[in-house]
């Protein structure tokens, strides 16, 4: 017993030693390779120099740009701008498809409905009597605005959907000066829109009012529903809607562009980044509601386009879309004939609500 | 293929602002404009820290997917380069960019910016003429073997640009010899502490003095 013991013990001392040498050396061989321990460091010293630790509340800081400073001149910018991915995500997940079917359905529906209904043509022949619908002013200012709202359409589609079309189909040659273009056309235009839509604006203010058979025009949808023409004054309900998106949603596409045009007044970028998500999803959905109008007013209705063309409107189609207007201007006609309402249209009463 | 990265070791970034100096005498651009920069949080406090940034260029990156007109591109080493042909400064860039990478020689009324610029990783962009690369995008480095000058030149080699596998490689060893078990994935010892106990920065103040 005495001799075995004597012989286990060496032994076992050797198999701890290298047990504890097996598990120890991993654990030190990464810090011993630089033999810097010998020279008194330890890991335990570097942490306690380190820098401090990273917490939930320094990233919150880096979140929120809290208390940062950084060595390029009049920086605003924070270490990571995060509101920048979600505008990305935004605007190339949800705006940039949805405007696509807002646009490209819209088209669609006006399609199949001029296929299968058609053009709404007049009840009755033409009398051959004009009315006298939009002066010349109001024509001028019709289509100014219609010419700046189609180039900026078409120059803000070409923004969010050219790269798609052009860019593939013509190369770098066609397609840079036809997007700095874009955009010189987009940007100085722009502006312009704005005042032209404030003028238009406060000019049909007064004929757009909405009144109570607006409501009944609408539950009919404009006499599509049912065979009866609802009630309409100068402006029927859906030419009013028109104008009240126009002074909502157009007014807010106009400041969100002004806010994105002019960006010498130092506003920083989230702003201008929920400017551009307001301005493209504005102005998409105008771009869809104004193909409705521009269809209604030209294919879509027999008489509708000579009325912004030449200004007048026969009598007839004045009976059928406007028959409150029609009843006006006749009791005007009968009550003062000097004013002669109708035939040459020179009358102030061409217009009553 | 190699994919390049920065990486900015905030341990060692000293604040010297030696890469964004580096970065402008290498690729000489306009007045204005400084394509790299020194960010500090908490200035002056003990948890202050430094980091240097610039384009990170992003895997997916969101610049190139906001731009209207294709200017910014990706390389297949992962460098995001822009073609100054192409831009047409809208700024969209600018919105997008997680790190304020892109910028523009003016802010004037109307949108107009002039042309963006940006890190190229020192790897120069679209031309006909070495001269003409040189003149719109600064240096390309890259095509001479050399890596970009900001980390080349960074005094305490906080700054690495490189292969993304060398780079982690490098800061792997770093973070291990720093006395993370695990290469730093989980909590140092400090915070560790720090969350059991509460973080305060007179605790920090008191642990420095006191562990020399």
């Amino acid at each position: 017993m005495q001799t075995l013991t004597g012989m286990q013990r060496p032994l076992l001392c050797l198999a701890i030693s290298i047990l504890f040498a097996l598990t120890l050396g991993s654990f030190a061989m990464a810090a011993e390779q630089d033999g810097e321990r010998a020279n008194g460091w330890t890991p335990q010293g570097e942490i306690a120099t380190s820098v401090g630790p990273i917490t939930a509340d320094t990233w919150r800081q880096v979140r929120d740009g809290e208390n940062f400073i950084d060595t390029r001149a009049d920086s605003t910018y924070n270490l990571i701008n995060q509101s920048g991915e979600y505008w990305r995500q935004v605007r190339n997940r949800w705006i940039s498809p949805g405007g696509l079917i807002a646009v490209g359905g819209m088209l669609a529906i006006i399609t199949v409905f001029y296929l299968i209904v058609g053009k709404k043509t007049l009840d009755s022949p033409r009398t051959g009597r004009t009315m006298l619908r939009w002066t010349a002013v109001e024509r001028a200012m019709h289509w100014t605005l219609a010419s700046l709202f189609i180039a900026l359409a078409l120059t803000g589609l070409n923004l969010l959907y050219g790269k798609f079309v052009f860019r593939p189909l013509f190369g770098d040659g066609f397609w840079a000066p036809m997007i700095s273009g874009t955009k010189l056309i987009h940007n100085y235009l722009g502006p312009l829109f704005g005042i032209m839509l404030i003028i238009v604006l406060a000019k049909w203010l007064t004929i757009n009012i909405p009144k109570k058979h607006d409501w009944t025009w609408f539950k009919q949808g404009g006499g599509i529903i049912g065979k009866a023409h609802p009630d309409a004054g100068f402006a029927n309900a859906g030419e009013k809607g028109w104008y009240w998106l126009l002074a909502s949603v157009g007014l807010l596409v106009v400041a969100s562009g002004l806010v994105l045009d002019f960006p010498n007044f130092d506003q920083g970028r989230d702003t201008m980044q929920w400017a551009n998500m307001v301005h493209a999803i504005g102005s998409l959905g105008l771009v869809a509601v104004a193909l409705g109008h521009i269809y209604i007013g030209t294919l879509g209705t027999e008489g509708a386009f000579e009325a912004m063309k030449t200004g007048y409107v026969d009598e007839t189609w004045a009976k059928q879309h406007h028959n409150l207007w029609y009843d006006e201007v006749m009791q005007k006609a009968d009550a003062a004939p000097e004013e002669k309402a109708v035939d040459d249209g020179t009358a102030k009463a061409h217009r009553p609500n | 293929m190699a994919t390049m990265k920065f990486m900015c070791d905030a341990e060692r970034c000293i604040e010297c602002n030696g890469c964004v100096t580096a970065c402008k005498n290498a690729n000489e651009v306009p007045w204005g404009i400084q394509r790299r920069r020194v960010v500090t949080i908490d200035d002056g406090e003990p948890t202050e820290v430094s980091i240097s940034v610039a384009c990170m260029h992003c895997d997916d990156a969101p610049c190139i997917a906001v731009c209207p007109t294709e200017t910014l591109y990706q390389r297949d080493d992962g460098i995001v380069l822009h073609d100054k042909d192409l831009c047409i400064g809208c700024g969209y860039c600018l919105y997008a960019c997680p790190f304020g990478a892109p910028q523009f020689p003016k802010q004037n009324a109307f949108g107009e910016r002039g042309k963006m610029d940006k890190c190229t990783f020192c790897a120069g962009g679209p031309a006909e003429t070495k001269e003409e690369e040189y003149e719109k995008y600064g240096a390309n480095r890259i095509a001479e073997g050399k890596l970009p000058l900001c980390a080349e030149m960074c005094s305490t080699k906080a700054l690495l640009a490189g292969d993304a596998q060398e780079v982690a490689d490098i800061f792997r060893q770093r973070v291990v010899q720093r006395g993370h078990e695990d290469g730093a994935w989980s909590g140092n010892q400090r915070r560790e502490r720090n969350r059991f106990q509460g973080a305060s920065v007179d605790d920090l103040a008191y642990d420095a003095a006191r562990q020399g």
